[in-house]
């Protein structure tokens, strides 16, 4: 079926998400839209996928002119989604998920499970989508979870598939996998409309991208595309991947960790007796693959888990049994994993999410009083400071997207004294510009004499910005190495080989190293 | 979805609950079709949250300019929380105007003979559904007959003297009391649940205030101010010490507040029973009632208006709560505290904020609160203390609390509205024979219909957008 979108314009009040866009997508083709977080691209499927009504332009199928009024429409003229963010009912299998809200019945009236086990049986079985019907959707990793979705999508015969950022939950591994059905999809003549702003990725699938920029098309290009040249179309200016800094003068130590353990709940220990120091004025980069214990480590350092065994001083201070608030007070910033439920309260503005831990410091309060006017006139300041896109300071921060989401943890945590930088997964699901910002303000904390710890599941990252790396598996430090190690020798130390001996079999450990995180990252 | 857009219904959320949208509220009840009566509107408007913004633009002929009746379309179509609060009491007035006039003997019976008289049973249906309202308002807000009692006096002194004058405000005065305890209950439910809990323990917290109030007030013997100030601080203290119980269990043990509020007002119930019982204990000497004796005259809480009328200072204390809880939630870091741990208790964590230490210091407050509520009650109108004085407070401040959107503003009006429909229902009764039960089944229609704004949406074709109130329903919903 060929696609077409013409004029396509959508406007919230005074932004226009959308701006007279045109897309053609050919049957059995990937399209890629790429662009920043906020170009546009989710609103644009959204409106494709009749969940928004485009202000002007029209949707073609077959040259035919269509109009969506809901998502049920655009599933009968054979759109499918799979929005980033799995809609499926955890508690219910794979089969129940695909077969909800069009449910077979026997002539008794009631479900016919078996023939709908048998249909994703088949489908599995035709797209090489390996996935047992009667398994619990809660007890599948991420990966099968975005199978599951897939198999929803085209037992509602859709032609046309749209993928919402589907590789932001998936390990290396798991888009492999993604890739080649992708590729058995279109095969079968399905047309693919894969949304991403990740470079790689796009190249590596896509047939044709189209850039989005601030609401508009800016540009299609062949996939053959340089890396440079579909960056320098994403944000509208030649973007530096790799952050230009200066040698590390690294002075007193000023984060000294010296045999920590961390255990849950249930005693299982994620951190095992880890020992690092950070000096002032370098960046500390802690690879490993997700699940590693690295999460633990840093919410043991800022006070949110308890430590079972060993000890953290920070500047000489003892913090090991501090309060989250002590450790704010010693100097310590932080800034968490996950954003949204860690380090913002999407429900507050702008305004108040950037005091959020200094609320009752001085300007901001006296005595018990809040001090408005500090807080708004410092918001201002931070605003322009950090670039962060917003309509107001007085804007909720869940409106802004995540790339300024980021910017106002930042802008929060870099514009008050400390002394140590704590940055777990730090540019997680930003866009190219808003990645080289936040690594540029990394590096100049470094050159301000602080001391940075930095957390990073992307080794690109950890090369871009550590000036020495040390590598977790399995709650252990593996070992510290230069940021002129090999990736090779990286991902030794990250399926767990061992300090010193030579490579033994790097194969396994990769394979141990594809398939640990598929679990945590559920989660 | 990555990228969040801005949208419609955000800007709802955090609209200020009755500002924007004031100079809609008189037309908002006109809008919806149907007979509507005469005296409910005007009650609406008289008793409906925003009725002092009404002067700024008075809703006759002259304030009709084609912009200002766009906006108030707009503020109707686009359905925010607001206009659903209103259209659910339209709503509640309809249906209790249905059940009155359908559930009345004399018209079920000339409904019986409606194709002989057709016009009997309906003109009897609509007299009985907008009588009891104008009863019900001339008991809440302004009844006339007490000032052509007036005029017939000799003298103005001789009406003010022989109370005729006060009778003129005794409506208002007694919707201020009925309303104060309301309100200072409804608070007690509005403030845990900015910090994201849910306080059904209203009750138990208002016999805590209760218990140390009365015994303060018959037990000891404190010249004048001084007896007043200390029962009242009692009152808070008592109903503090229950709610604090409740947020050190859960800070302590993860009990869940709403489990445990429901199990204390069970135990403070039969606590309360058991002090009744026993002379020795709280028990009124001479009596086998399970009541206490009087509180001294010191003790009572002083009258604003002169002793014709029943309004007391509790009412300014109950205004004075709101403020403070709204000084408290907006303006200091303690409020900013409660609001993080409810809105985000693992971002207010990681920002250094003690959740557990909030949930201990809100629900103290909260509990304090109710107790106050019980101070009203017994130093303003009762006096004494017995198995029964908790009344309905504990749930009915949960109806005040949600119809106020667990915001102390919201909190007073939707207090001042139960209190004029409690205050009016006697005279209701009295007057047509419409049962006191009718107000209890007006505030249930009002409350179904704000926890479920879908339904309102539905029935007055609303564009969606929910604003506040549904987040509320759904954060009670935990």
């Amino acid at each position: 079926m060929e696609l077409e979108l013409k004029g396509i314009t959508k406007r919230f009040g005074s932004l226009v998400a959308n701006d007279r866009i045109d897309l053609a997508v050919a049957p059995g083709r990937v399209h890629a839209l790429l662009g920043e977080n906020g170009a546009g691209k989710t609103t644009l499927m959204n409106v494709l996928y009749g969940l928004l009504q485009p202000d002007e332009g029209e949707i073609l199928l077959d040259g035919q002119a269509v109009r969506f009024h809901s998502p049920k429409d655009a599933i009968a003229a054979g759109i499918g989604m799979v929005h980033q963010h799995f809609m499926l009912v955890p508690v219910f299998t794979v089969a129940e998920n695909v077969t909800l809200g069009i449910e077979e019945t026997r002539p008794s009236g009631l479900l016919d499970r078996r023939k709908t086990r048998k249909d994703v049986r088949e489908l599995s079985r035709r797209y090489g989508l390996e996935v047992d019907p009667d398994a619990l959707v809660e007890n599948l990793p991420v990966g099968i979870q975005q199978r599951v979705e897939i198999i929803k999508a085209l037992v509602r015969q859709a032609t046309v598939l749209i993928l919402d950022e589907p590789t932001s939950v998936l390990t290396p591994a798991e888009t492999e996998d993604l890739f080649r059905i992708i590729r058995q999809l279109t095969d079968g003549g399905t047309s693919v409309v894969f949304i991403s702003h990740k470079l790689k990725e796009v190249q590596a699938i896509a047939d044709t991208i189209t850039v989005l920029r601030r609401g508009a098309v800016v540009g299609q290009r062949p996939p053959s595309a340089t890396e440079d040249e579909l960056a320098a179309l994403m944000v509208g200016r030649n973007v530096q991947l790799r952050v230009s800094k200066e040698a590390a003068k690294p002075g007193e130590v000023v984060l000294d960790v010296s045999d920590l353990t961390v255990a849950d709940e249930t005693g299982r220990v994620w951190v095992d007796g880890i020992s690092f120091q950070v000096r002032a004025g370098e960046i500390l980069g802690v690879a490993g693959v997700q699940g590693n214990g690295q999460t633990e480590l840093c919410e043991a350092l800022m006070g949110l888990r308890p430590a079972a065994a060993g000890q953290v001083t920070l500047a000489g201070h003892d913090l090991t049994h501090a309060t989250p608030a002590q450790r704010l007070r010693a100097g310590l910033a932080y800034v968490p994993e996950d954003r949204q439920e860690d380090g913002l309260i999407s429900d507050f503005s702008v305004a108040d999410n950037m005091v959020l831990d200094q609320y009752n410091q001085p300007p901001f309060a006296s005595g018990i009083n809040l001090n408005l006017g500090a807080i708004a006139s410092r918001a201002a300041e931070l605003v322009t400071e950090f670039d962060v896109r917003t309509t107001s300071a007085g804007t909720l921060v869940g409106t802004l997207s995540g790339g300024n989401q980021q910017k106002v943890i930042l802008a929060r945590e870099l514009g008050q004294d400390h002394k140590v930088l704590v940055a777990s997964q730090p540019t997680r699901g930003l866009d190219v510009g808003s990645i080289e910002f936040v690594h540029r303000r990394i590096v100049e904390q470094r050159d301000h004499g602080v001391a940075v710890l930095i957390v990073s599941a992307e080794l690109d990252e950890i090369y871009a910005l550590a000036d020495r790396i040390a590598v977790m598996y399995e709650g252990k430090i593996t070992g510290f190495r230069p940021p002129t190690v090999p990736a090779e020798e990286l991902g030794r130390l990250m399926a767990g080989g061992s300090d010193v001996a030579p490579d033994p079999a790097p194969d396994s450990g990769t394979g141990t190293a594809a398939s640990s995180p598929a679990s945590g990252a559920g989660t | 979805m990555s990228e969040q857009t801005p949208g419609p219904d955000s800007p709802a959320e955090s609209g200020g609950p009755t500002v924007p949208e004031g100079p809609a509220v008189p037309e908002g009840p006109a809008v919806p079709e149907g007979p509507e009566p005469e005296a409910a509107l005007t009650e609406i408007a008289a008793a409906s949250p925003d009725s002092p913004v009404q002067p700024e633009g008075p809703p006759g002929e002259d304030g009709w300019a084609p912009g200002r009746a766009r906006l108030i379309l707009n503020a109707v179509m686009e359905g925010n929380s607001f206009i659903v609060t209103v259209l659910a009491l339209v709503a509640a007035l309809v249906v209790g105007g249905l059940i009155n006039a359908f559930s009345n003997t004399t018209v079920l019976h000339a409904w019986g003979n409606f194709f002989s008289a057709p016009g009997h049973a309906i003109s009897l249906a609509w007299d009985t559904a907008v009588g009891a309202y104008v009863e019900l308002f001339e008991g809440s807000i302004f009844n006339p007959h007490t000032v052509s009692a007036l005029f017939q006096q000799a003298s103005i002194s001789a009406a003010i003297h022989d109370g005729y004058l006060s009778a003129v405000f005794n409506p208002l005065s007694e919707t201020a009391v009925q309303a104060t305890p309301l309100i200072l209950a409804g608070l007690a439910v509005a403030l845990p649940y900015q910090a994201g809990l849910f306080n059904i323990g209203g009750q138990s917290q208002f016999i805590g205030g209760a218990i140390v109030a009365t015994y303060l007030g018959y037990g000891v013997n404190l010249p004048p101010v001084i007896h007043v100030i200390v029962c009242v601080l009692g009152s808070f203290a008592g109903g503090a010490a229950i709610g604090w119980l409740v947020g050190e269990l859960k800070a302590r043990t993860g009990a869940h507040e709403v489990i445990v509020t429901i199990m204390l007002n069970y135990i403070m119930a039969y606590f309360l029973s058991y002090l009744l019982s026993f002379h020795y204990l709280m028990q009124a000497p001479g009596t086998v009632n399970p009541i206490t004796a009087a509180i001294a005259g010191n003790a009572h809480l002083p009258l604003l208006f002169g002793s014709h009328l029943r309004i007391n200072a509790g009412f300014l204390i109950a205004l004075a709560c709101a403020a403070g809880v709204w000084w408290l939630l907006e303006r200091t870091t303690v409020g900013f505290e409660f609001r993080s741990v409810g809105k985000n208790p693992s971002a207010a964590r990681v920002a250094g904020m003690n959740v557990e230490r909030n949930w201990v210091l809100v629900m103290l407050i909260a509990g304090g609160l109710a107790g106050l509520a019980a101070s009203t009650v017994i130093q303003g109108t009762d006096f004494t203390l017995n198995d029964q004085s908790f009344g309905t407070y504990g749930i009915d401040a949960i109806t005040v609390a949600l119809l106020g959107r667990g915001r102390p503003v919201g909190v007073v009006w939707a207090g001042l509205l139960f209190g004029a429909l409690h205050a009016g229902a006697p005279l209701m009764q009295a007057a047509t024979g419409t049962p006191v039960d009718m107000v209890q089944v007006l505030e249930a229609v009002v409350v179904l219909m704000i926890a479920a704004p879908p339904l309102i949406r539905a029935l007055f074709r609303l564009r969606g957008a929910g604003g506040g109130l549904q987040v509320l329903a759904r954060g009670w919903g935990a």
